[in-house]
């Protein structure tokens, strides 16, 4: 499954995010299911963005399942990480 | 398709290696195992062992159950002499077992160089009593394959987790035993879990045992998530769960194991880490190394490692197949890594031929062909302490 823009896998359909299949440049537009999203800053693949606005409290999907909650209102194709994304159960301290 | 063999041990379980362990007792042992282990080769001989002095259950369970460890061909146990380590006790057990052991005391043999010499001669000469030894032919049901991901990051959950679930998938089907672990990590997933048990008890306890490893996080103060799984892409804990539990595959899971612990018949197992009651002794398992040297405890021939990241780890006893997640580590790492599963995130039609692949490597690797960590001499091993876990019967409901 793609979204329209072969860089950005969809794991589920019933998902809120879209996964890097490569990395991505600062800079680059990435098409994210119909809407262009220039990329701010670079990212490796794997990583996480928003498939559509989730807002703040709202549970993040990934493979069909949650992974979290928004920690603040997301936008659609903003990169979906530690700095807005919450654990239910334990919270991450990133250490660098 | 490779033909495997195993040497025969007298419990009926058959070994894909036969190694001599020189295993210390205390650290204080641990340079005269080192100095009797150098002029050997270390996919023969190997070291391990038990570095508290104070007594240890726990401890125990696992030296016993690591020394008649299938893969083990015969033990030579180094002592210092004034630990509190039940050393005849554990000298009786690997002789009970069919297995050639000696036991040597470095105070009462005269110190380091005394102590080197002979363990030194007693291990020259075993090895020579071993390629003695005739192999069996070996079949699949017959083995036992465990299953860790370590350096994880976010390809691990994409591609080579689920291919080892296909793996897995595949050697249940054959009636081997597999087991998958870490249920610190398994955190977030325990109710699509229960819910593949063989039975509604054995859902409710695989929903307790996540609690409890949550729980036993919650205390220690950091959960099982490093700086490298967050830089890989991974948020939280749930997202690293669900990534993991994908290489469990999508068998009916049969039973919960605890370490040292072996599984009553074929099937995918569900391998208990976290020690009951309040917690003691620390983190349940400080690195991937002790939760692979769990796995073994269990019985594993062969452990299956996962990695985005690039880990180079093998272990003691038993092969260390490592399936690498992530195409650019791959292409860095190559050396240490025996199948790139990265390749599935160009193409996810090559998923099952992943899958597949490391099956036949399985095979391979009981068939007597080196893992790429084997090549590279990695022998890794950790045992710290823990809480001993009393096997419980009516676990096991298959």
């Amino acid at each position: 499954m793609t979204s329209s823009d072969p860089r950005l896998l969809v794991l589920s359909e019933r998902d809120n995010i879209l996964v890097l299949a490569e990395p991505v440049e600062a800079g680059e537009i990435l098409n994210v299911c119909g809407t262009p999203v220039q990329v701010q800053a670079s990212l490796g693949l794997g990583h996480k963005l928003a498939r559509s606005a989730i807002p703040e409290g709202k549970d993040v999907l990934k493979y069909g399942l949650p992974i979290g909650f928004a920690a603040r209102d997301i936008s659609i194709g903003e990169h979906v990480h530690v700095h807005n994304l919450t654990s239910r159960y334990t919270v991450v301290e990133v250490m660098e | 398709m490779h033909s495997m063999e195993g040497w025969l041990r007298q419990d009926g379980r058959k070994g894909i290696r036969n190694i001599v362990l020189v295993a210390y007792l205390v650290e204080c042992a641990h340079h005269v195992c080192t100095k009797i282990a150098r002029p050997f080769d270390d996919g023969e001989v190997q070291v391990i062992g038990f570095s508290g002095c104070f007594p240890s259950e726990y401890g125990h369970q696992m030296m016993e159950a690591l020394c008649t460890h299938p893969n083990v061909g015969a033990v030579q146990l180094v002592s210092l002499g004034c630990e509190n380590f039940k050393k005849q006790q554990l000298a009786e057990t690997i002789r009970a077992s069919g297995r050639l052991v000696n036991l040597l005391t470095i105070q009462s043999a005269g110190g380091t160089s005394a102590s080197v010499e002979s363990g030194r001669a007693w291990v020259a000469s075993t090895l020579e009593e071993l390629a003695r030894q005739p192999r069996e032919p070996m079949e699949v049901n017959e083995l036992v394959v465990g299953t860790i991901c370590g350096g994880s990051d976010a390809t691990s959950g994409l591609t080579g987790n689920p291919a080892a679930g296909l793996a897995f998938d595949r050697l249940v089907e054959e009636g081997a035993v597999c087991i998958f672990e870490e249920t610190g990590e398994l955190i977030g997933c325990e109710q699509i879990m229960a819910a593949r048990a063989a039975n509604g008890k054995l859902g409710e306890k695989i929903i307790a045992t996540v609690e409890k490893a949550a729980r036993y996080y919650a205390s220690m103060g950091y959960g099982s998530f490093s700086n490298g799984n967050a830089l890989g892409g991974l948020s939280t804990i749930e997202e690293k769960s669900l990534g993991a539990y994908a290489k469990s595959g999508s068998s009916t899971i049969s039973g919960l194991l605890k370490p040292a612990e072996q599984a009553p018949t074929g099937g995918l197992f569900l391998l208990d880490v976290v020690p009951d009651g309040p917690p003691k002794f620390g983190f349940p398992n400080i690195n991937d190394t002790a939760e692979i040297i769990e796995l073994i405890s269990c019985g594993a021939h062969i452990v299956i490692f996962v990695t985005g990241r690039g880990s180079v780890v093998g272990s003691a006893i038993s092969p260390v197949l490592k399936v690498c997640a992530n195409p650019e580590t791959f292409n860095r790492m190559q050396e240490d890594m025996d199948v790139n599963a990265g390749r599935v995130l160009l193409d996810t039609t090559q998923l099952p031929e992943v899958g597949k692949e490391i099956f036949e490597k399985i095979v391979g690797l009981a068939g007597g062909e080196k893992s790429a960590s084997e090549k590279l001499g990695h022998t890794e091993f950790v045992l710290t302490y823990k809480t001993a876990s009393k096997p419980e019967p009516g676990c096991h409901t298959v």
